[in-house]
């Protein structure tokens, strides 16, 4: 089976360019692509238009709600939602309820995953078991049993000690480690970030400060014991020198971001409005401008859309007791397509963030449009206005802050090992 | 000039004649609340139901008084001991509440924002008698009478805020007030009582009550809201006493005539001096009582009156 994208503009994050030309795919893989006269024989032949084909997106860090809450997102619906939004790959959270902390719970999540989804999902599993920070988790049977990464998700480990043995062990066999550098005695009970806006809503706040801290404790971990390790949202410009430094020191680090941080800030809480409370919070304005730029400029290699899927029930609530986080598998390409358009990344610097480096992360072969890999792509119109309209979306959870905003960029097709899940 | 407001949720969406307007209709009760026959019947027919989250004695006896005085017919709802012991959430309260058809809704919230999230959700007239740390309202317009009675004039006065502002709803809305009413604001309290980038609401601050009280003409006095502190945020209360509780020695350092205000309940001895504030010649805390129950009274009155206009017009479902 052969399958020819004629007329397409490719974007290669590997080459950094954006080229017009064709793709040839091949029983699942990418056999060729071109830029003179495309080849015959194809048994189909798809006409892009002019429109982008980019490798299929791999998003890091994506909560669905199985087990516990599956009300709130199940496989089948992550899986419809991620391919309308051109996510190919999903690395899914371990924060579920319980935590997967064991290898019978991750055997369930892929089993299912397998049935349901029609993307890829790659688990992670937790680090400490019950994400309590006390004891590590079978690291070891975890990554036999198919674990790509190892996260407490928004739990930071309290104990340094804890911390410090758990990177030990990981490094030991080679596992990665993805953390969220926050400090935790001063981010308890925050809901925004400090600063003028927090103190005219009287909401509890916590310094940006805090992030740092939480940052430069990993860093000195991470000298210590030479972990592979992942820093899930960089969102503040005092901790990017720390990551630089860390950086140039050449530890194996690497910093990923959301989608929300890049493109809202705090004041877009408004009045009270729960669907942008995230965690962490939104920034400031400057925070959210140095985070751009860190991303145009490589320092911070990855974005992830952080979807996390609540109920209706659990967003209407006074500002302080609503659950945190927002569903963006299918708003994450057009809401960082904001930046493209705004002139502050080209769109190889954005599939380099949103496909290869973290495909490169996790170790796979995807997220590039290189002879051999895997025919994961998304075929879309960069361009396309519309105004999102919460109620459209394919998650069993709406809670997006995008709802009725003016987004462009629409995905069309949507491809995994070279077959349509999505257009 | 009107008052065009459908809730009074905080002091930030009000204008400078907005304030005035509810003001000068608060002196007129003023003078109701002082003649022998105090009822009006401005609210006759109209059903005011006061839902306390938070513990409140004051506040709540306040606006009982103000509705009562005007004709209405008030329910008081204790909160903390109903439905939300049983899982009801705020909304459903809300709805629950609405289907009574109350005309207006006065609400105290531990949380910032609860009483904005509960206005949207029903179709009368709500007033915010305290949300988390965020606006109280009703208790900035008083201490604006108390004030505006006491030095004949709402503006050009040097004010100091003292104590606990960083958990202090009474003085985000008092900062909000004073400052759309043009006046120079001094906020006095230890830095860890401070909120962030306080700075930035056009305020001076100081860590030093003799400096910061020189040459004032209002002196308000907060609580310490121990209640809201996880611990750490002073030494002790001696030490708090020592370098921020008023007493005749810091009062001083204010002009002659500067009269003190708090807004209740007291901690003598914390962050006041007993004989202060019991000092007629300085003290106008008892009037701050006083004038609360007839601001309250105007601020319904004019609500009440803005939801019978919109009723006729069909404005509001």
């Amino acid at each position: 089976m052969k399958t020819l994208f004629t007329n397409a503009r490719l974007i290669d994050p590997e080459a950094q360019t954006e080229t017009l030309g064709w793709l040839m795919v091949e029983n699942g893989a990418i056999a060729a692509t071109g830029h003179e006269a495309a080849p015959q024989g194809a048994d189909e032949t798809i006409d892009c238009k002019g429109n982008c084909l980019a490798p299929g997106i791999v998003d890091i860090g994506v909560k669905v709600g199985e087990p516990g809450e599956r009300h709130k997102e199940s496989y089948a619906s992550a899986g419809r939602a991620a391919a309308a939004g051109g996510v190919t790959t999903i690395a899914i959270r371990p924060d579920t309820s319980p935590a997967i902390d064991t290898p019978e719970a991750l055997e369930f999540v892929k089993r299912r995953a397998n049935e349901d989804s029609c993307v890829h999902v790659l688990p992670l599993a937790a680090l400490t078991k019950g994400r309590a920070g006390r004891e590590m988790t079978e690291i070891g049977f975890l990554l036999d049993a198919g674990a790509v990464g190892f996260s407490d998700c928004d739990a930071v480990v309290p104990n340094t000690k804890v911390f410090q043995r758990a990177l030990t062990y990981a490094k030991s066999l080679g596992a990665l480690v993805i953390a969220h550098p926050q400090e935790p005695t001063l981010s308890a009970g925050a809901s925004v970030t400090s600063g003028k806006f927090a103190t005219l809503r009287g909401l509890p706040a916590v310094s940006p400060m805090a992030e740092r801290m939480g940052l430069d404790r990993d860093v000195a971990l991470l000298e210590m014991t030479g972990a592979r390790y992942h820093a899930d949202q960089i969102t503040t410009a005092r901790a990017l020198p720390a990551l630089e430094r860390a950086k140039n020191n050449g530890l194996d680090i690497t910093a990923g971001t959301s989608v929300h941080h890049l493109t809202l800030n705090e004041l877009d809480v408004a009045d009270y409005r729960t669907f942008f409370k995230l965690k962490p919070p939104l920034r400031s304005e400057e925070d959210r401008l140095a985070t751009v730029a860190a991303l145009a400029s490589g320092l911070i290699d990855i974005i992830s859309s952080m979807h996390t899927p609540q109920d209706e029930e659990s967003k209407r609530l006074p500002f302080e007791e609503a659950a945190s986080g927002a569903v963006a598998l299918e708003t994450l390409l057009p809401a960082s397509l904001r930046l493209v358009h705004a002139g502050q990344l080209t769109l190889a610097e954005l599939f380099r963030a949103l496909s290869l480096n973290p495909a490169k992360r996790l170790g796979l072969a995807s997220g590039r449009l290189s002879k051999g890999a895997p025919a994961d792509l998304v075929l879309f119109n960069p361009d396309k206005p519309f105004v999102l309209d919460r109620s459209t979306l394919k998650s069993k959870s709406k809670n997006t802050p995008f709802d009725g905003q003016r987004l462009q960029g629409k995905v069309m097709l949507t491809f995994v090992n070279g077959e349509k899940v999505f257009g | 000039m009107g008052f065009a407001h459908r809730h009074l949720l905080g002091i930030e969406p009000l204008s400078p004649s907005d304030i005035t307007c509810i003001l000068d209709l608060a002196d007129q009760y003023v003078a109701l609340n002082r003649s022998a026959h105090k009822t009006s019947d401005v609210l006759k027919g109209l059903t005011q139901i006061n839902m306390f989250f938070e513990n409140s004695t004051r506040t709540q006896a306040s606006f009982e008084l103000a509705g009562k005085r005007l004709g209405a017919d008030v329910m008081n709802m204790a909160m903390q001991a109903s439905s939300i012991k049983k899982g009801e959430t705020l909304i459903d309260t809300a709805l629950t509440l609405n289907a009574m058809h109350p005309d207006l809704l006065v609400v105290r919230h531990p949380n910032s924002g609860a009483v904005d999230l509960l206005a949207q959700k029903v179709n009368c007239a709500v007033l915010n008698a305290g949300d988390g740390r965020h606006e109280h309202p009703t208790q900035a317009l008083l201490d604006a009478l108390t004030i505006r009675r006491a030095k004949g004039r709402l503006h050009r006065l040097n004010i100091a805020i003292c104590g606990d502002i960083a958990h202090s709803r009474v003085a985000r809305s008092n900062l909000i007030l004073l400052g759309k009413m043009e006046n120079r604001i001094r906020l006095i309290g230890p830095p860890t009582l401070m909120p962030s980038q306080i700075d930035e609401f056009g305020c001076e601050v100081f860590d030093d009550m003799r400096e910061g009280l020189q040459d004032v003409d209002v002196v308000m006095m907060l609580r310490l809201q121990k209640e809201r502190m996880d611990g750490g945020f002073i030494p002790s209360e001696r030490e708090y006493y020592h370098r921020f509780g008023l007493d005749a020695d810091k009062l001083s350092h204010a002009k002659d005539d500067a009269i003190v205000m708090h807004p209740g309940p007291m901690n003598r001895g914390v962050e006041i001096d007993g004989d202060i504030a019991d000092d007629v010649t300085r003290s106008v805390i008892q009037e701050q009582v006083e004038m609360g129950v007839a601001v309250r009274m105007a601020a319904m009155h004019l609500l009440a009156d803005n939801a019978k206009a919109h009723a006729k017009k069909g404005t509001y479902v």
